[in-house]
Formats: C-alpha cells, sequence, structure tokens
C-alpha cells in the first residue's frame, strides 16, 4: 500500500477529525457538532466532522474521500474505544493509501459518554482529549506490523470432553495435536456420570468412543499423567514444556491386562478410590475405570509398600511376567515442543459444602453430593448400581437440596447453570433404581436448553414432589415419632406459604460449579486472565467467548465458566476453529509497537539489559551499545521509560508523543 | 485486670442465681470485676423495638460509663451482651447514629470513644482464665452429670466473637473440664421464644418443648444456659409444655451454677434451692458431694 | 454542640474542578475502564486517560511533565502483582513510584496527589471507586498551582551551567 509522503514534522501535518455520535450512545451526552467545530479551529486541523455512526461504510468512506480530497496525512477518531475499533480505522487509512498508524483514536464512549451525566463536563473532557490527540498525531510515523509465521500444531490443555473435541477437530483437520492431561486417564468429568440430561444418553456410551479415537488417532500424541511446566514465546511460535509423572509403568510395553492389580499383595484396597470420591477404596497400582485412556495401569508411590519400606513381594512384577512393564525406578520426564496455538480446557471443580454446615454434609452419613450420588447410580461405580444408605438399605425418601454454594452472596454469587438440570436428572434415576419418594427443593427452575423443559414436565409426570424454598437445615432431630431416624430438611414452602418439615432418609446436595484450584496458577502459566470470581477470562463475552487477550491462545469449556456437556462442546469446536483459521492464515501480523535503541544516544549502561523478562535486550561488546531484538520484544516499554539517557525508542508510544499527549489535555492550545 | 461487671435488670430479678453463683465463680478464679457505678437497663430487644435510637443512647450511657475506668466490660445477660455489642457495631457503622448518641451522651457530661470490649464470662472463662486453670480449682468434680449444652441465639447470632456460630463449644469446654459430661445436643442454638410464650404462646410453648424435649431424649440429666430468659422459659413452663406435648422432667440450671458448685461454692449461696425441678435428686444420683 | 463535623459542609475549596491525568495500561486498567463504560457506571469527569501499553511505560517524567502543565493529580494504573501482561512491567512501575512519591514529597507535592492503583481487567467498580476517591481527596487538598511556563523553564534553564 503506497504511504503518502510525510514527515513527522507538525507543521506539515494535515489533520481530518471525525467525531462519531454512535447512534444518542455519544451524541446523548457529548454535544458533538461542538466538539467538531472545536476541533475545527485547532492548529493543523484541515477538516472536522461528526457523524452518526463513523465504523460504518459510509463512515469510513467520509475519512477515505477527505483523504484524497483535502491530501491528508494524519486523522483522528472520537468514538468508542480503540480496543473496539482501532483496528476499523486503520485499515480505514490503508484503503486510502495512508500508513495505518497515522491514526490516532480518542475514546469519548466508554470514558466518556457512558460514565459521566453532566453533560457540560463531559463535553469539556472530550475537547481535552480531542485536543491533546491531535497534538499527538502530528509527531506519529509509519510503522509497519510485523509478521511472524505460525506453527501449525496445537497444545490442548485438558481431557475432559471439550479437551477431547477440540483435539479430535484439529486431529481431523490434518494438525498435529499434543494433548495434555494431569490425570492418569482422558473422560474429565462426563467419565463420571451415568446417564446425561435431557436424553438419558449413557454418558460413557458417547464418551468413550471419543476417548478411543483420541487414543489412537495419529495426529494426537496423547500425554496422560502430566503438566505444563513453563511457556514461552508469543502466537505462532510457543515453546511449551511438559512434564510427565512417573506412572512406574512403562506405556510402551502395558497392555492393560490388569493381572498385576490382581495380584497386588493388597488382598482389598485401602486408598479412597479418587475417581469414586472416596465410596470404595482402591489397592495402590490401579486403573483409574475400566475404560480408562490410555489402558494402561498407575502406581501410587504413598500406598505401595515397596515405595515405603522397599520389601515387598512385588506380585505384580511377577504377575506381569515377559511383558515387564512395570519399572520401579522410573523418574518424571519432560519434553519440550512448539506449537503455534493453545488452547486451554481445564475444566471445574465442584463445590465442597463444608462452609455450609447446616447442611449436615461430614455430619449426617447420608448427606451426599450430588457427584457422589452419580457414582452410586452408576453401574460401574462403588455399589454396583446401587443406590444405597451408608449402611445397604435402599433409601425410602430422598431430599434434592439445589443451589448449594450458588447463588449465595456467602458462598458464590453465580448461578451454576447445570444443577437444576442434574437434579432433576437424579431424581428421575435414583426413583427409577429404588422407587423412593424424592423430593426436589429449589429456589428456581432454570431448564433453558433444547429439550429441558421438556425434562422437567416429564419429572412432574413422574411424581417427583418439588417444594419451592430454599432449605434452612437439614438436622436429625425429630419432632414427630414418624421423624425418629430420619434425616428432616426443613424449608418454606413459598407457593404453600408455611414451613416444611420433610423427613428423608438420604440428602443429596446439588453442588455448584467453581473455577479449579490452581486456575490462578494455571492463568499465569499461560499469561491470560481471570474474572473476579476465577474463571478464565474470555476476550468479550458475546463476541469473543472463546479466545483471550494473549492471542492464540483459547479457552473452552467449564474453565470459562459453568455450563453443560452440549455448550462445552459447541465451544471446543469454535475453539478449535479459531485456532485452524489462526494457522491456515499461515502467518500472523504483531502490532509494531517494539523499542529500538538510538545507538548514537546509547551511553552503554546496561540499565537496561536486565530489566527485560523476554530478554530481548543484549549488550554488545563490539560497539558497546545495547541491541534489542525486534523478534521477542513484546513492547511493554518498561527499558524505555528506564533509559537514563532517553536512548531507547518505542514505536507509536515515543517520550514526544506522550509529552505532547498530556500537555495537550491539560494546557489549552 | 479489673473487668468492669454489668449485671443488667434480669441478673437483680429472675436471673439471681446468675449473678450469685457468677460472682462465687470469679471469687474462686479470682477474675477481678467492678460493678459500673449507676449502671441503667440496657433496654433489651424490647425498647429497640420501640424507639431504636434512643435505645442505642440508652444502651450507650453504659458503655460510656465503662469507659472511665475499663477497657472489658463483662455482661451476663445474653441480651445485655447482644444489645451492648450492636451499640457499639452501630455507632461504629453508621454516622447518623453515632452523632445522635453522641449529642446525648453529651448532654449528661459523658463521651465514648469506643474503646470498650463487651465480652461474655463464657470468653472470659475460656480465654483470660483458661480451662486448665479452672481445672485444677475444681473441688467438687461433677462426676460424669450428662448436661444439655444450650447456648440459645443471642451469644451467637449475629454476633459470634469467641465462639463458632453454628456449632458452639466454650461451654462444653468449661464444664467438661468440671468433669460434666456433655451429651449430643443438636439444638444448642435454637431459639427458646423468647418472650413468645407471651405474646404467641401456641408458638413459644411448642419452642420451649422442643429444647426440652430434645434434652430428655438425649439422656441430659441437667439443661445448662446462659440466659436468664432461656433458662426462665424452659423452667417456668415445663409443666405446662409436658402437660401439652411430652412430660419431661429436667432442672435448668446457669453454666455458672454449675460451675461454681464444681469450684466448691455452698449449694445455698447460688440459688440452686431456687429451681421448679430440683437438681438435688439428680446430684445425688451422681454422688457429687458438696462443700 | 457535635464533635464531628456533617459530611457535606461547603469548604473553600468545594468548588475547585481537579485535573487529574491518568496513565492507564492497556491489558487491565483500561480494560476495566472500558467494562465500567459498558456497564453504565458513572463516576467524576475529572480524569484524562493517556493509553500505554504497560504500568511499566510510566517515565518519571511523565508525572512530572503533567504536573508542570497544570494536572492536580496524577493516577497510574496497572495489573495485579503477578499478573502483568509483561510479566514484571508493574513491579518496575511499583518501584518507580516508591521513589518519585518521596520525590514529589520533597517538591511540596502532597501524597494523595499521586496515586498508583492496581486494577484487573473485571474490576470496573474499582476504577469508578479510585476515581472518584481520588478526585475527592484532590479536591479537598485544592489546586496544585505548579504550572511552570515554558518561559520559566528557559530562564531556570539559562542559570544551569552545562
Amino acid at each position: 500500500m503506497p504511504d503518502v509522503a510525510i514527515q513527522s514534522n507538525p507543521e506539515s501535518s494535515r489533520i481530518g477529525v471525525y467525531v462519531c455520535h454512535c447512534g444518542t450512545n455519544i451524541a446523548g451526552t457529548v454535544d458533538v457538532r461542538k466538539l467538531a467545530a472545536y476541533a475545527g479551529q485547532l492548529p493543523n486541523v484541515v477538516v472536522s466532522r461528526e457523524y452518526k455512526y463513523m465504523c460504518s461504510d459510509p463512515g469510513q468512506a467520509l475519512i477515505e474521500q477527505d483523504i484524497a480530497e483535502h491530501k491528508l496525512n494524519r486523522v483522528v477518531v472520537a468514538s468508542c474505544s480503540p480496543l473496539l475499533h482501532e483496528p476499523t480505522f486503520r485499515r480505514t487509512l490503508g484503503r486510502a493509501g495512508l500508513n495505518p498508524f497515522l491514526l490516532q483514536m480518542v475514546n469519548i464512549r466508554e470514558h466518556v459518554s457512558w460514565v459521566h451525566l453532566d453533560k457540560q463536563a463531559a463535553t469539556q473532557k472530550t475537547e481535552d482529549l480531542v485536543r491533546a490527540a491531535v497534538r499527538r498525531v502530528s509527531l506519529h510515523k509509519p510503522l509497519e506490523k510485523r509478521r511472524v509465521s505460525i506453527n501449525p500444531s496445537v497444545l490442548v490443555v485438558g481431557g475432559g470432553i471439550a479437551g477431547i473435541h477440540a483435539a479430535l477437530t484439529l486431529a481431523e483437520a490434518g494438525k498435529q495435536v499434543y494433548l495434555v492431561e494431569r490425570e492418569p486417564t482422558i473422560g474429565g468429568h462426563m467419565a463420571m456420570f451415568d446417564k446425561t440430561f435431557p436424553t438419558l444418553d449413557c454418558a460413557a456410551c458417547i464418551l468413550t468412543p471419543k476417548m478411543t479415537a483420541v487414543g489412537s488417532h495419529p495426529n494426537i500424541e496423547l500425554w496422560t499423567y502430566s503438566d505444563v511446566v513453563k511457556v514461552d514465546g508469543y502466537v505462532g511460535n510457543y515453546k511449551v514444556q511438559v512434564k510427565h509423572k512417573p506412572r512406574y509403568v512403562n506405556e510402551e510395553l502395558c497392555i492393560g491386562c490388569q493381572e498385576c492389580i490382581t495380584a497386588c499383595v493388597y488382598k482389598e484396597g485401602k486408598t479412597p478410590d479418587e475417581f469414586n470420591l472416596g465410596l470404595s477404596k482402591r489397592k495402590p497400582i490401579y486403573l483409574p475405570f475400566p475404560q480408562a485412556v490410555p489402558q494402561i495401569v498407575v502406581i501410587d508411590q504413598d500406598a505401595c509398600i515397596e515405595f515405603k519400606s522397599g520389601k515387598c513381594k512385588k506380585t505384580c512384577i511377577e504377575a506381569c511376567g515377559e511383558r515387564v512393564a512395570i519399572d520401579f525406578q522410573q523418574k518424571e520426564t519432560f519434553d519440550e515442543v512448539e506449537v503455534g496455538a493453545i488452547i486451554l480446557a481445564t475444566g471445574f471443580k465442584t463445590f465442597s459444602p463444608d462452609p455450609n454446615p447446616h447442611y449436615g454434609y461430614g455430619r449426617y452419613p447420608n448427606v451426599y453430593t450430588s457427584l457422589e450420588v452419580e457414582r452410586l447410580i452408576n453401574a460401574a461405580g462403588p455399589t454396583g448400581g446401587e443406590v444405597v444408605l451408608r449402611d445397604g438399605q435402599h433409601p425410602k425418601a430422598v431430599g434434592i437440596i439445589h443451589c448449594i454454594g450458588s447463588r449465595d452472596a456467602n458462598t458464590n454469587r453465580w448461578c451454576s447453570k447445570v444443577c437444576c438440570m442434574y437434579s432433576l436428572k437424579l431424581a428421575h434415576l435414583i426413583k427409577e433404581h429404588t422407587g423412593a419418594d424424592i423430593f426436589n427443593f429449589y429456589i428456581d427452575m432454570r431448564t433453558p436448553g433444547k429439550g429441558y423443559e421438556e425434562f422437567y414436565d416429564r419429572l412432574l409426570d413422574e411424581g417427583v414432589h418439588f417444594v419451592r424454598g430454599r432449605v434452612a437445615e437439614v438436622s436429625d432431630w425429630a419432632v414427630h415419632p414418624s421423624e425418629e431416624g430420619k434425616l428432616v430438611i426443613r424449608a418454606e414452602d413459598t407457593l404453600a406459604g408455611f414451613v416444611r418439615r420433610v423427613p428423608v432418609d438420604m440428602v443429596v446436595l446439588a453442588v455448584g460449579l467453581e473455577p479449579q484450584a490452581d486456575a490462578q496458577e494455571v492463568r499465569r502459566l499461560f499469561n491470560i486472565s481471570c474474572s473476579t470470581e476465577g474463571w478464565f477470562l474470555e476476550r468479550h463475552p458475546k463476541l469473543a467467548p472463546v479466545s483471550t487477550f494473549t492471542e492464540g491462545i483459547y479457552i473452552a469449556g467449564a474453565c470459562q465458566g459453568p455450563k453443560d456437556i452440549p455448550d462445552s462442546v459447541a465451544q471446543a469446536g469454535a475453539a478449535a476453529a479459531e485456532a485452524l483459521s489462526l494457522i491456515d492464515a499461515k502467518f500472523v501480523e504483531l502490532e509494531p509497537y517494539t523499542a529500538s535503541v538510538l545507538e548514537e544516544e546509547c551511553s552503554g549502561c546496561k540499565s537496561c539489559v536486565p530489566l527485560c523478562p523476554y530478554q530481548a535486550i543484549a549488550y554488545v561488546n563490539e560497539t558497546q551499545k545495547a541491541h534489542i531484538n525486534e523478534v521477542l520484544c513484546k513492547g511493554c516499554g518498561t527499558c524505555v521509560a528506564a533509559c537514563p539517557s532517553g536512548s531507547i525508542r518505542q514505536n507509536f508510544f515515543e517520550d514526544e508523543e506522550i509529552f505532547e499527549e498530556i500537555e495537550g489535555v491539560l494546557t489549552y492550545a | 485486670m479489673r473487668y468492669a461487671y454489668y449485671p443488667g435488670c434480669s441478673l437483680r430479678g429472675t436471673g439471681r442465681a446468675y449473678e450469685e453463683s457468677l460472682v462465687a465463680v470469679f471469687r474462686a478464679l479470682s477474675v477481678e470485676i467492678e460493678e459500673i457505678d449507676d449502671w441503667n437497663c440496657c433496654g433489651a430487644t424490647t425498647y429497640m423495638s420501640v424507639d431504636e435510637l434512643t435505645s442505642y443512647a440508652l444502651a450507650a450511657r453504659n458503655l460510656a460509663l465503662a469507659e472511665r475506668d475499663h477497657t472489658d466490660i463483662i455482661a451476663p445477660c445474653a441480651a445485655c451482651y447482644l444489645v451492648l455489642n450492636k451499640t457499639q457495631h452501630y455507632m461504629r457503622e453508621y454516622p447518623s447514629i453515632h452523632l445522635v448518641v453522641t449529642r446525648a451522651l453529651g448532654a449528661i457530661g459523658l463521651t465514648y470513644k469506643g474503646r470498650v470490649k463487651v465480652r461474655h464470662p463464657l470468653d472470659i472463662l475460656l480465654n483470660d482464665v483458661g480451662v486448665e486453670a479452672i481445672a485444677a480449682k475444681v473441688k467438687v468434680p461433677l462426676n460424669g452429670l450428662k448436661v444439655a449444652p444450650y447456648y440459645g441465639c443471642q451469644i451467637v447470632r449475629p454476633y459470634a466473637t469467641f465462639d463458632d456460630q453454628r456449632d458452639p463449644t466454650s461451654m462444653d469446654r468449661l464444664l467438661s473440664a468440671c468433669g460434666a459430661k456433655i451429651v449430643r445436643y443438636p439444638l444448642k442454638t435454637r431459639c427458646c421464644g423468647g418472650s413468645q410464650k407471651g405474646t404467641l404462646p401456641e408458638v413459644g410453648l411448642d419452642l420451649i418443648h422442643y429444647l426440652l424435649m430434645e434434652a430428655q431424649k438425649n439422656g441430659a440429666e441437667v439443661i445448662s444456659t446462659v440466659c436468664p430468659l432461656c433458662q426462665f422459659n424452659l423452667e417456668s413452663f415445663q409443666k405446662e409444655a409436658g402437660d401439652r406435648h411430652h412430660p419431661t422432667s429436667i432442672p435448668v440450671l446457669y453454666f455458672s451454677q454449675l460451675l461454681a458448685l464444681a469450684l466448691g461454692a455452698a449449694p445455698d449461696s447460688i440459688g440452686l434451692q431456687r429451681g421448679f425441678v430440683p437438681i438435688e435428686p439428680v446430684l445425688a444420683g451422681r454422688e457429687i458431694t458438696y462443700a | 454542640m457535635l464533635s464531628h463535623p456533617p459530611a457535606s459542609a461547603a469548604t473553600p475549596h468545594s468548588t475547585f474542578e481537579p485535573r487529574i491525568v491518568a496513565f492507564f495500561c492497556n491489558w487491565c486498567t483500561y480494560l476495566a475502564a472500558d467494562l465500567a463504560g459498558t456497564s453504565r457506571m458513572k463516576y467524576a469527569p475529572n480524569i484524562r486517560v493517556v493509553r500505554l501499553m504497560c504500568s511499566g511505560r510510566v517515565d518519571p517524567q511523565f508525572v512530572l511533565n503533567a504536573f508542570a502543565h497544570g494536572a492536580d493529580g496524577v493516577f497510574i494504573g496497572g495489573c495485579h502483582p503477578g499478573d502483568c501482561h509483561y510479566q514484571e512491567g508493574n513491579y518496575k512501575a511499583l518501584r518507580r513510584y516508591q521513589l518519585l512519591r518521596r520525590v514529589l514529597k520533597e517538591m511540596g507535592i502532597e501524597e494523595e496527589r499521586f496515586r498508583l492503583e492496581w486494577i484487573s481487567a473485571a474490576e470496573a467498580d474499582r476504577v469508578r471507586a479510585a476515581v472518584n476517591d481520588m478526585v475527592e481527596k484532590v479536591r479537598l487538598l485544592g489546586p496544585l498551582n505548579f504550572a511552570v511556563s515554558d518561559q520559566q523553564t528557559e530562564l531556570l534553564g539559562a542559570e544551569v551551567v552545562v
């Protein structure tokens, strides 16, 4: 794109100022005509206009026309946040033959019209801001974006349904995928469920084919029992270090026959089984669940006698025989990979009811969390699919309490989105398994998805009792003899208008969803942000739900916020598509906000060298000057501010440009 | 250190035994108290429902009087404890209340700077004296006497500064140190109805009944209370509640009476003779022989 | 006979509108300010934001320049420690802030006029609260009147022997 010849000499700058009404968003508070008129009489401003929607085609055409007609060589657009439309208007300049960086945007919407009530003060503020921009833009220099190539491989972190779907989508597109999962198997929470709402599909039946596909796909490198420990680089060129925890079993040799488990010196398991949430016990050598992918056993070094005493008979090795897959000497290993994009699909954790002792979890044995009851219902679970109390009896009455931990100022304010639906599902399944009387205690019934409201209707027909009221407490003290030996749920039935005492045998707490416990550490590792609640932060809640503010890193599934399986899969597909879009573009253009050393002014003091977190600055012995590697520089400007002789310059954020902006907002022209 | 002592009206009236026994406990443990000179009624929950702002001023007068010489006030009555704490909290939180009360106090030549801590005897005994020190001074061990520890609501809601709000155990620990056996009592913080026995008897009597029934069911030989109104309710209407629902017959004492007994006080000096349901047979049954 | 002055008493400076120059980092505070806008939160109009990529870009000269040209207060907004988009820029901003604060005090510029806040991209309400708070504090202090004209600077400069 040919640049119009320009000087960064203020005298020769010819500026066009464009004030956007944005409908009434700006014009309703800011006197846009007054602002345009004010701008029109500032030095070097050749043309000043106001228009209803600057970002529209006719709006942009206005700018292009003026550039040609009035020979403009600088443009100021006063409108919404640059974070929204700076690229738009830069392209406008490009089409008109001007270097895109000869533009300065002024935020008079998010920072002015939407946040101030006093119209006069708001208009005055916009005049100050536009004046500053006019002074600054004269000093803008033409800049070129940097082009970097994109590595076509992708890293997917997290092997739940979202990670699995993203990995398969990318692999089918012919891309190399590294799927890292910290548990010994993929599957995530979905593998623990029995049936899924609203279709009552068997979770394992629909999940395991995808798991197997991941395990056998030639384009997917599946690393389970592994963690990402280091991430370097930038979009298109990430260098990731992955740590593989030792299973003490050789992954190439184990065939998953599980003879070693049968032969273990422990005749019965003594360690709480994580997959069954502690409702059953497992041995030190185990497979997380029967359909685990990969089908490779793991040895828990904290439970295994061999690690504690070194004197075990090691019947496991004996049972393994010629395969010789067990290796007690195995150490953790590391791999380093280069990828172009990263998708985080690290999922959620369920709310632990400890902060709510009035629900009796941990105090009364027959109070369960919903996830625990999923395991009871599951035929492959700790009780073989029998929904029973701790003493083995079937419950005759079960209470399901919604919103545990959610919609609560004391714990989590948000609604966890899936609990009403899974509570309905559990009501149905428990009734099916036991014939018990089921009571659901809810605040509101939230069933918005496809087929969800119909599922609720079905439950109403099945004779499940619904009590609209927030449960005050679960206790075991009886007022009437009929309550003896039962757990009594006290709730106000707000539709009937009195307080109910409902005696049940079993209480199920519909626990909400929360960010993973290590969400903060993980997001720091990948240099993305979290929202105040702790979910990974999307770039835009409506228009960019799967990308983040860090280019090349995407998020998918429950790690971005509570959601059900259909939405997790949809987001996983979306993230994969965006990663593919990045990769297929073959290269990406980076903002040119890099810093560079003006050698004639550098004194070689080396103050800047240790400041750069990307090691982009080096001291060059031959010239005795500092030198900045443009490829590594991310453009933070820290070295620019630190240089005592002011010899480091930053593109687009030069000292002079900023001084003009500061003085512009304060002094009157 | 010398604590300011705020008995409140109840402790000079129906709650006499509370004061008698508490004073004996403090004497035995060398806890120095000094009654606030010219203290006035705190207004309890009743006055606050009638004229909130004035009730704060009423309560604050006691705080101001105490602040002159002391840093800590002991307020044994649960209602006084709550009202004084609430007054302090609200004066700190709401400038408008602070302004009015300060002006009112100023009119009688007093000021209040918010420097006094309002504390409960359980707090003093547990945290300032200590369970070990008390156990060491026990002269009459309680021999496994089965006690249902009833805390009521006002010392745990809304302010729970020295104990857990849902499952307080301070009284449990103190009485265990004297040899009592604390029985399971899930209703330990449940409301006794307060003055509802008078205003809405069908509700009040039921609440009283649940508390008594549950204590009896769990094998309690005595209910130990911290509040004069709780003690009054559970004791005085036990027969009426029993006639209406199921009969119960459990003595209802203040925790300080049990403590004082254990520390060697003469039973008649701590009001044990005044119970509607006599405690003597229970003590005899446990072979608790007093000095 | 009130022991506390009513909160809304008019002071000699109550009609004075402070001028605050703010340096917001692109990734956190600027975004939070945008979010405050989309959420239609309302705050004082006295603030003028200069957008930078990182709080680490804030050169102490920017701050001095702002005061010298008539700012009554300067506000720097960056990411929370540990969350800087460029790893450590905000730590450097913090170091400079600590030193600069003392230098400014020596020059007679009160502490409340120079403020550093860590505001993350989701904390729109903190932008509102911090701006309103700073404006009120600076309003109570009154105008700084530190503006030095270019002519004065030149005269001063002429006295310095190079």
